[in-house]
């Protein structure tokens, strides 16, 4: 028998639907403002970087929105089996949208106080990188969750370990100029959070393709995912 | 999600009490219940959800032979209730249906008073030696059925002049006399106000304690509260037989999904 994708009750379509639009909604300015966030730092564009700060209380607008939303629509409807999951798992990434915002606005707020100071050769275009690579992942989760595709999901959280490559061999280099020259020191740890907060960007956007599995399977996939820990990285060699 | 009630959920549900195989129900040419196989445990709550006409009233009325009374009823497979098939020549109905609990949709106390109907079943069966014994039995079942306080002084007072949820207890109670090992429940609460419906829900909550407990119910709500394990019925099949949360939240037919997600299945 073929599964139906109406409901009898046509306002429980619409209910489901309307979360998941305010969903679609704040990953278009997630992505915007990391994209925004990225090309300010890489320019140095303070107007810019003020731009995507302020933009970020929208995003958690529509995350307080959309969670009283599934709220009224956990308390009308009871949503069962798989309009529950998607209920679920639309409010968990609701909050990791909400997180990856944070974030973006976070990077800006950096931009803005680095603006005077001189930065560390060659690091900015890596970061940048680096932003477009995970942008890019939380722009394919999203697209794997309306496509459905936990396949597709799966790829995902694969990726995530090359953002976690890339976010290591910058705290080498970011390690290694401020040992060089210790006025790099104020620029390096902005930029070296700054590189933190786009590798947190790349495990939320791995936390989306999470919940598309569970929304899609029933089961939260099992994290074997090998993980590199840079904090013993540095340890030995600032030892020195 | 290890918490409290699941473990607790959990524990009890190692023993099966009735083991239905290859049950097939006809009325007269009408092919009502299909190759049956389903395991009920012990000291539990199991759920028949599905449609209304797909089959789940009429299964639960094989458990305790209920189809018997019907002429053009014919049941074929075997049910058995701790390695007893319950279908066997040497078994009586009556004996049957006193280890095997009933309580309808609609109330239907005797008219007669509080007392009598739940000593009804007792007397018949000669559970009782003496009236001080008799007065335990009734006693410890309106206990059982969380009515006793309600009703203690005035046990004389017909059992019709009580309200729907109360009669629906006493119900409860009577069929509980006669100190059954299986409670069948065929919609208890659909006649019930919410309040009424929340206080048989804690009942039966209580009852899988002794009882294995099963219960057809049209509210699927209710079914995820109360029972451990859900079995979907569909054009006389069974669908799907599972624990009640994965049921719920992550059924493995489309055909339950349909059911229980409100889609035109």
């Amino acid at each position: 028998m073929a599964m139906n994708d109406n409901h009898i009750v046509a306002s429980f379509d619409r209910d489901l639907e309307s979360i998941q639009a305010t969903m679609v909604k704040m990953g278009g300015l997630v992505e915007q403002a990391l994209s925004d966030a990225a090309l300010a730092l890489r320019t140095r564009d303070v107007e810019l970087a003020e731009k995507v700060r302020r933009g970020d209380k929208v995003v958690d607008e529509l995350d307080l929105m959309l969670k009283s939303d599934a709220a009224r629509l956990l308390a009308l409807r009871s949503p069962t089996a798989r309009d529950l999951r998607l209920v679920l798992a639309v409010m968990e990434i609701s909050s990791h949208l909400e997180r990856c915002g944070d974030y973006a606005k976070n990077i800006a707020k950096r931009t803005m106080a680095m603006s005077g100071a001189g930065a560390i050769t060659g690091t900015l275009s890596d970061l940048a990188r680096m932003a477009a690579f995970v942008e890019t992942m939380v722009r394919d989760t999203l697209d794997a969750f309306i496509q459905r595709d936990p396949v597709k999901a799966a790829e995902i959280i694969e990726r995530d370990a090359e953002a976690d490559q890339i976010y290591n061999t910058l705290f080498r280099s970011f390690l290694t100029h401020m040992m060089e020259d210790h006025k790099n020191i104020a620029a390096g740890m902005h930029l070296h959070f700054i590189a933190k907060n786009i590798e947190r960007v790349g495990d939320h956007a791995t936390g989306i393709a999470e919940q598309t599995i569970y929304a899609v399977t029933g089961a939260l996939p099992e994290d074997d995912r090998p993980k590199q820990d840079p904090i013993t990285i540095g340890l030995q060699e600032s030892d020195v | 999600m290890n918490d409290m009630t699941k473990i607790e959920r959990d524990v009890r549900m190692t023993d099966t009490k009735i083991t239905a195989r290859d049950v097939n129900v006809f009325y007269g040419d009408t092919h009502a219940i299909k190759d049956v196989n389903v395991d009920i445990a012990d000291k539990s709550v199991t759920a028949f959800i599905g449609p209304s006409g797909c089959g789940k009233s009429t299964f639960l009325r094989c458990l305790n032979r209920m189809n018997d009374t019907i002429d053009v009823c014919r049941v074929t497979g075997h049910i058995k209730m701790d390695d007893q098939d319950i279908n066997d020549k040497s078994i009586d109905p009556v004996q049957l249906r006193a280890q095997v609990g009933m309580v309808f949709q609609k109330p239907n106390p005797f008219p007669k008073s509080i007392y009598d109907n739940v000593a009804y079943g007792p007397k018949i069966h000669g559970l009782a030696r003496t009236k001080a014994d008799m007065d335990n039995i009734v006693e410890a079942s309106l206990r059982r059925a969380a009515i006793w306080n309600e009703v203690k002084d005035r046990l004389d007072a017909p059992g019709t002049g009580l309200s729907g949820g109360q009669q629906q207890r006493l119900c409860i109670a009577r069929a509980v006399a006669t100190a059954p090992e299986v409670l069948l429940m065929d919609e208890p609460c659909s006649a019930l106000d919410p309040i009424a419906t929340a206080q048989i829900e804690e009942l039966i909550d209580e009852l899988r304690q002794q009882f294995s407990v099963v219960i057809v119910t049209h509210s699927m709500q209710q079914a995820a509260r109360v029972s451990q394990k859900t079995a979907f019925f569909h054009l006389g099949n069974l669908v799907e037989f599972n624990d009640t949360d994965q049921i719920f939240t992550n059924p493995q037919d489309p055909r339950t999904e349909s059911y229980i997600t409100g889609r035109i299945g």
